[in-house]
């Protein structure tokens, strides 16, 4: 990926009058300041200065201000939320990002080097040439535990984490397994708890040794941090009651798939549902090399709705 | 001769009133005695003589102006009076018992219990001092079903027959007695008696303070005037 | 008695504070050996429990040093270590019982996760494990391990506390704090603490600073008093001494004050 951009007016046709992704040169430095340091310290939380957006905080702010300050114009830009490249959200951004840098879109991960993700991570490998962007509504692993910042600091700083493994007893006393299911406390590098973001504990495996660089934004708290490539991140559990990732009875409706993350969709008003892929784009691929589930013809059906 | 156990050298007390004017109040000057292992010293004097000043005085329980009181402890004398706090409490552990006039209760505690916690806390194990205190207990006639319970509901002679337990079980080589009989009926009246003349048997040095006549010729092997004690208020 | 032991636990050479131009405490030097127990008494505003935040790393004082013997490296200046050695040190060999329960405990988290967090920040990582000596240490602190998933404000004032003190212990420190333990509650309920608290200080041969205004408490727990005043030391001596014999005016005022201490 190339980190032009000071000129902004080489691929495509951007928007008149905005500057190549929107923010302004010094902000873009800035940012990317905040995620050199947060590269060289993964899993640590780097304040950063985060500008007002023209959506919403809640809405992807933290993860588009980080995506907008490494693209590039020969970049190949996806945006998924939920799995799906299809939802406001995601089309929204993509819309956002493309008109004001010019660059090229894609739902294919394949193709992408650069993803922008709310709540998953695609279900294909990534690779060292590409970099995902993860929107992150609460970067701070510690607050359920812990309300005041300073100390939540202090204890980064002491790696002072006893009370994350208080969080997960809690659960297996209540629940009797870890009942943590999405934003799952991770270690990395051996060092910082670091919150995954909303992602599904599905997922997490995927994040340990990633070839791709990690980066996370939160606009809200202007918060970004990062897991460099080939990066060990371990999911905190406990001897007696490992980690483990959600299983389903069902595969893929549409494609078989048995190893993704499956979605449970509703398919009339009688209480018919199946599972189908959570990640549309692996989805798609798995169908367009042959494999086939055991309804494939409610792909139409499915994408109604 | 046997081993001399407690000197007694030129102690003086003066207790100093400073929320009533600083009024001072000597009680005592210049005591001095000696009590050997196996003898019985009985303070002899009217009431405000000084007698119980003075038994507290050699339990370090008050603090002394003048004097000296030496304890034979492990085997060599040491001047309680000038020793450190921790010094104190392992020679009270150790060596000097002391029965008051009055039990103090500690909530909670079953009577049994409060007689053995001394034993207790010479690391004997929880059951062997239950053991003994609840034999001794007997002894002095509270019933199995009382000790059980706490002491601060008792009668003011089972009280003092639960303090005077706890004050012999361990055997301390110094006793310090304090109107132990007190407010005991004839029959305990001559278990202590007896208890007393047992720890003489075993080398107890004892100090005591008693009301009663017949006890007091019963158990004593010298007296100790307090009438010379107590100079006139200044 | 071997030399080692001869060796306070803990001292404090002229340990002095001030909240500005406010005197909190002035060169207050003390010793506290293991397994005793030492009261500080005085009323409101006498600087005690300056001088408790000072003993137990919370309040770096203004003048003044306070040592603490430790199992590995000797005798070291608390405010000497880093910050990250001084939490192990607090959650390891030391305590701390808040006058409110609600200064020591987690009330979001159940009474097993409170007992249990200590456990967790020093590596314990067997969830069965660390139930087992949770459910242990309820029971030592005389609440019913039935109630171990339960939230601690459900709990009584006598029971927070008590939970306090498991939470605490389960590390076996060997030195513990306690700012006004039985502030705050029942008559009837501060003697069952009290009681549990005497059997385990001495069961455990813990060494404990308490702060109290309370003088009954001190005559039950406390070996040793130190009589605070204007933030100064007026008197110190065997808790019976000064109770029975006090000699500063301020002591004998504080004695006299109350109903049979």
């Amino acid at each position: 990926m190339t980190m032009r951009g000071m000129d902004g007016s080489t691929a495509g046709a951007p928007l008149e009058g905005y500057n190549f992704a929107y923010l302004d040169e010094q902000t873009k430095r800035m940012i990317r300041r905040a995620i050199l340091k947060a590269v060289a310290i993964p899993g640590h939380q780097v304040p950063f200065g985060g500008r007002e957006m023209p959506l919403p905080y809640g809405w992807g702010t933290g993860g588009i201000q980080v995506t907008a300050s490494v693209i590039g114009p020969d970049d190949v830009l996806k945006v998924i939320d939920q799995g799906s490249d299809d939802t406001t959200n995601a089309v929204n951004i993509r819309r956002f990002l493309a008109r004001t840098t010019g660059v090229a879109t894609t739902g294919r991960t394949a193709e992408a080097t650069l993803i922008q993700t709310r709540h998953r991570i695609p279900e294909r490998p990534l690779r060292e040439d590409q970099i995902l962007v993860y929107q992150v509504p609460i970067p701070e692993p510690l607050r359920f535990m812990e309300p005041r910042e300073p100390e939540t600091r202090r204890m980064h700083a002491l790696a002072d984490y006893g009370v994350m493994h208080v969080k997960l007893y809690e659960d297996i006393a209540r629940c009797g397994r870890i009942s943590t299911a999405y934003n799952y406390p991770v270690l990395v590098n051996g060092r910082y708890v670091m919150a995954p973001s909303p992602i599904p504990k599905f997922d997490n495996p995927k994040m340990d040794r990633m070839p791709a660089l990690q980066l996370f934004g939160a606009g809200r708290e202007k918060r970004i941090y990062a897991v460099p490539p080939h990066t060990e991140v371990k999911s905190l559990d406990f001897e007696d009651h490992p980690f483990e990732v959600q299983r389903w009875d069902a595969c893929c409706a549409l494609c078989g798939a048995g190893d993704s993350f499956l979605d449970e969709v509703v398919v009339d008003d009688r209480g018919g549902r199946m599972f189908v892929c959570s990640d549309s784009d692996h989805c798609r691929e798995r169908r367009d090399a042959g494999h086939r589930g055991p309804e494939p013809e409610a792909v139409g059906q499915v994408q109604e709705i | 001769m046997s081993d001399v156990m407690i000197r007694v050298e030129n102690l003086g007390k003066t207790f100093t009133l400073h929320n009533q004017g600083g009024v001072a109040m000597e009680v005592l000057r210049g005591v001095e005695f000696e009590v050997r292992a196996g003898e019985c010293l009985v303070l002899n004097g009217p009431s405000g003589a000084g007698k119980s000043t003075l038994l507290r005085s050699l339990y370090a329980n008050y603090r002394l102006q003048r004097g000296r009181v030496w304890i034979r402890h492990r085997g060599a004398l040491l001047d309680l009076a000038g020793a450190e706090p921790r010094r104190v409490l392992e020679v009270r552990r150790e060596t000097i018992g002391y029965v008051s006039q009055f039990l103090r209760a500690v909530p909670r505690v079953p009577a049994v219990d409060v007689v053995a916690e001394p034993l207790r806390l010479r690391g004997e194990m929880a059951a062997v001092a239950r053991r003994k205190a609840a034999a001794l207990l007997e002894r002095l006639n509270i019933s199995a079903r009382l000790m059980e319970l706490a002491p601060s509901t008792f009668s003011g002679g089972e009280q003092q027959r639960v303090n005077i337990a706890r004050g012999f079980l361990p055997g301390y080589p110094v006793l310090l007695l304090d109107e132990p009989t007190a407010s005991l009926d004839a029959t305990n009246r001559a278990v202590v008696i007896r208890l007393i003349e047992e720890a003489k048997a075993g080398g107890a040095a004892v100090v005591g303070i008693f009301h009663d006549a017949e006890v007091r010729e019963a158990v004593a092997t010298a007296v100790h005037d307090m009438t010379a004690a107590a100079p006139a208020a200044a | 008695m071997t030399n080692e032991t001869e060796q306070p636990l803990l001292r404090a050479v002229g340990v002095s504070h001030w909240y500005g131009g406010t005197l909190g405490c002035r060169d207050v030097d003390l010793d506290l050996h293991a397994g005793e127990v030492l009261g500080i008494v005085g009323e409101s505003g006498s600087g005690k429990s300056t001088l408790l935040a000072c003993l137990s790393a919370r309040l770096r004082p203004a003048a003044g040093r306070v040592l603490y013997r430790t199992r590995h490296q000797g005798t070291v200046d608390i405010y000497g270590l880093g910050e990250a050695e001084r939490r192990l040190l607090m959650r390891t060999d030391w305590g701390i019982v808040h006058q409110n329960p609600r200064d020591g405990l987690r009330l979001a988290v159940s009474a097993g996760g409170n007992v249990g967090e200590r456990l967790m920040a020093v590596g314990a990582r067997h969830y069965g494990r660390i139930r087992e000596t949770a459910r242990a240490w309820l029971e030592r602190v005389e609440i019913d391990a039935g109630r171990i998933d339960d939230r601690p404000d459900t709990f009584s004032g006598g029971m927070q506390q008590r939970l306090q003190i498991a939470r605490n212990l389960v590390t076996q420190p060997r030195l513990v704090f306690m700012d006004e333990p039985t502030g705050g509650l029942d008559v009837s309920v501060q003697a069952r603490l009290l009681d549990l608290l005497r059997g385990l200080v001495a069961d455990l041969g813990l060494a404990a600073v308490v702060v109290t205004h309370d003088l009954a408490v001190t005559r039950l727990l406390a070996h040793r008093l130190l009589v605070m005043r204007r933030g100064e030391v007026v008197e110190s001596g065997l808790t019976d001494q000064v109770l029975d014999d006090p000699q500063h005016p301020y002591t004998q005022l504080l004695v006299s004050s109350v109903l049979q201490p």
